[in-house]
């Protein structure tokens, strides 16, 4: 293979990075903050996706009011979630919320599926980027979709946000502390409680936008969540569970390794990650950016 | 003598004289639909097939009275497993006296069903399942082969789409037994009409989301066609990103080795227009079929898919085979399929044939049109060949099959 087609796959992989990165984000979040392993974020990924199409099909809405809704509408739902089913869960142990969260994963798929099957057609909904991002552009060494380009920007932008907000600001300082010790949070007046509530709202907002940017992508379909999510826990593994800064140098760095590695060889494309994995689990068994349990 | 025992004698005798004209097993003849109902190809077979078939019997029973309140059907999820497919088509045939399967969507599903079909001296036919193994390594005297199968899909596609032009090819395929199968054959009909393949077909990874890689390769290549042997799911995110990457701008025309029309209707026609496939097929082929799925289209809701049309069709025609042979017993009903032809809505110029028992049909390669051109919802194609039955499907001098 020549350099010019490798960059042009490194770059081809940041696309898929940012779609890693968003999802290992919003599990990284949630874990890190409230110790729940979410299996269900695949399915609220699709569920961001299929809620942009629903919008666009009852009451007509476009892309650009979805990708601000339909995150609000995932989002809500998580909070919900959260408030009458997952904190029942939290004195128990991972296996109980790892068991409900799978459980509401199936329920959320074939629920999209009878929808979309009663509807038209279950192997895929039709959605489309927004005019003004449709169409390629010549980059010079490569031609490429605009709308593609535009994922990466928000992907990383949101990224860094989330990233400064947590670690930079004093709402983070609350949140971590809220998480740390609940107690002594609460000591200070700090509503422990409804803070958490809002990280795991905020965790599966994460999802749902990542749907919402991948529906133009990929095929809008009740699947759509179940492969990526196995390939994410991978990224949130090798980045260290709960790290933000690992999730997203991780996400999009398995993006470009697997580019890669379909180009020079298709049959390791979807397998990369999982070498990588026990590669880095040998050498760090924290993960890469990850800390020892208690030394955070 | 007991009152009751006498009428059970009388009962008995007159059924007797019924099955005289009639010998089926247990009175019935029991169609079984062994489909996906809950998975990817639910909606090109699924429920649509099932009610297809219940078509088949109610008209089957119409027209021949002799016959009424006979023929039943049964629809059975497989799941798309071949496990799966095993223990349900040996439940229905042992526990359900299922006379025949039907359908079978997924290569793998309708080769472990038709062995159990096979060891339990039952017919099957095959329609929307499409490996070429039916007829070939794997073929027997009770299985048949409906509708299509890979080698017509590649000969119909790969020699049209060369002929019009398309000299060079970027072929991908998703690697499993249908992809490879499929890319093989397609491969052999481009170069035996003259066009080359500018680099080996790639196997891609099953299932897959994100085909850039490929697309991109693609961009440099520049093949004047970019096949894809994918389908369902797969298909769909490959013809998305065939157009977000702008490849047909750019002179790369579209080959599609497998196409259903729930394809189509899951993008839009303007995602296809241009690309060629080969179907056995679609509802407005001709005033005929028009008849029949608007019947179809009354009974189920949706238009019918060819897979659809393809199940009522082999149903008609092994209950037709049951009536000539006045016996639902395999064997005889096998004896009175081979050699058989038949002109149907569905299969034009169709014949049996014994060697391999491939059902011989005509079937047509077709280009998907822009809606603009489409005169109504579901207008999809505009037939560009018609290939006769004769030269479709894989000749009797290269099949593997021993029967």
């Amino acid at each position: 293979m020549n350099l010019q087609l490798l960059l042009i796959q490194v770059f081809n992989g940041l696309v898929n990075g940012a779609f890693y990165a968003l999802l290992s984000l919003g599990l990284a979040v949630i874990f890190g903050m409230l110790r729940i392993v979410n299996f269900m974020h695949g399915a609220l990924y699709m569920l961001g996706a299929f809620v942009a199409f629903a919008l666009g099909q009852t009451l007509g809405l476009g892309f650009w009011p979805s990708l601000i809704l339909a995150p609000l509408i995932v989002g809500a739902f998580g909070v919900l979630l959260e408030r009458t089913l997952l904190r029942r869960l939290y004195g128990l142990d991972h296996s109980y919320n790892l068991l409900l969260t799978f459980g509401l994963t199936l329920l959320l798929q074939d629920l999209v599926k009878q929808e979309m099957l009663s509807q038209f057609a279950v192997s895929s909904a039709p959605y489309t980027a927004p005019a003004s991002l449709a169409g390629v552009v010549n980059l010079g060494f490569v031609v490429f979709p605009k709308y593609r380009l535009f994922v990466i920007a928000v992907s990383a932008v949101i990224c860094l946000i989330t990233w400064f907000v947590i670690e930079k600001t004093r709402v983070g300082s609350v949140i971590r502390a809220a998480t740390e010790n609940p107690v002594v949070t609460r000591a200070f007046g700090i509503n422990v409680s409804a803070w958490i509530t809002g990280v795991f709202g905020v965790g599966v907002a994460l999802a749902g936008l990542a749907g919402v940017l991948a529906a133009p992508i990929y095929s809008v379909e009740p699947y759509m969540g179940a492969e990526l999510i196995i390939t994410t826990f991978a990224v949130v593994v090798i980045g260290g569970m709960g790290s933000i800064l690992g999730s997203v140098v991780v996400g999009f760095a398995v993006g470009v390794l697997a580019a890669i590695g379909a180009a020079l060889y298709p049959p390791i494309a979807n397998t990369l990650v999982f070498i990588l994995m026990a590669l880095v689990l040998l050498v760090r068994p924290n993960g890469l950016f990850g800390l020892p349990e208690g030394a955070r | 003598m007991n009152k009751r025992i006498l009428t059970a004698l009388l009962l008995s005798t007159a059924s007797m004289s019924l099955a005289q004209t009639a010998k089926l097993s247990d009175g019935i003849i029991k169609l079984g639909v062994l489909t996906d109902l809950s998975g990817v190809y639910s909606e090109l077979s699924g429920a649509g097939s099932v009610k297809a078939a219940q078509m088949a019997a109610d008209d089957f029973m119409a027209a021949n009275p002799g016959y009424k309140g006979k023929v039943q059907v049964l629809g059975v999820d497989h799941q798309n497993k071949a496990d799966v497919a095993s223990n349900k088509a040996a439940e229905m045939i042992d526990r359900q006296n299922v006379d025949v399967l039907l359908d079978m969507p997924t290569s793998s599903t309708a080769l472990a069903a038709t062995e159990i079909a096979r060891q339990k001296k039952t017919v099957a036919m095959v329609v929307t399942g499409g490996t070429t193994a039916l007829t070939n390594e794997n073929c027997n005297k009770y299985t048949f082969h409906y509708a299509y199968d890979n080698y017509m899909l590649a000969n119909g596609t790969g020699v049209a789409a060369t002929r019009k032009g398309g000299k060079s090819w970027y072929i991908i395929y998703p690697n499993y037994a249908f992809g490879q199968d499929l890319n093989r054959q397609m491969t052999a009909a481009v170069q035996a009409t003259g066009g080359k393949l500018i680099t080996p077909s790639e196997a891609t990874p099953f299932p897959n989301t994100d085909f850039s890689s490929y697309l991109l390769k693609a961009q440099s290549l520049r093949p004047k066609i970019f096949g894809t042997m994918q389908a369902g799911a797969d298909l769909v995110n490959v013809v998305k990103q065939y157009n977000e990457f702008g490849l047909k701008a750019q002179g790369i025309g579209l080959g599609i080795g497998l196409l259903f029309e729930t394809d189509i209707a899951a993008l839009g026609q303007d995602a296809y227009a241009g690309a060629l496939a080969t179907i056995p097929w679609y509802w407005n082929l001709d005033q005929r079929s028009r008849d029949w799925a608007a019947k179809f289209e009354k009974a189920f809701g949706k238009k019918p898919t060819w897979a659809q049309a393809g199940v009522y069709s082999a149903a008609m025609q092994y209950m037709n085979a049951v009536k000539r042979a006045k016996t639902d017993d395999s064997d005889a009903v096998v004896k009175a399929l081979e050699g058989y032809s038949f002109s149907d809505f569905f299969a034009r110029n169709a014949s049996i044939r014994p060697q391999d028992h491939r059902v011989l049909l005509n079937v047509y390669t077709v280009e998907v049109k822009p809606k603009s051109q489409a005169k109504e919802p579901g207008d999809y194609f505009t037939k560009v060949a018609t290939i006769p039955a004769s030269k479709a499907f894989m000749p009797l001098s290269e099949s593997k099959c021993k029967m």
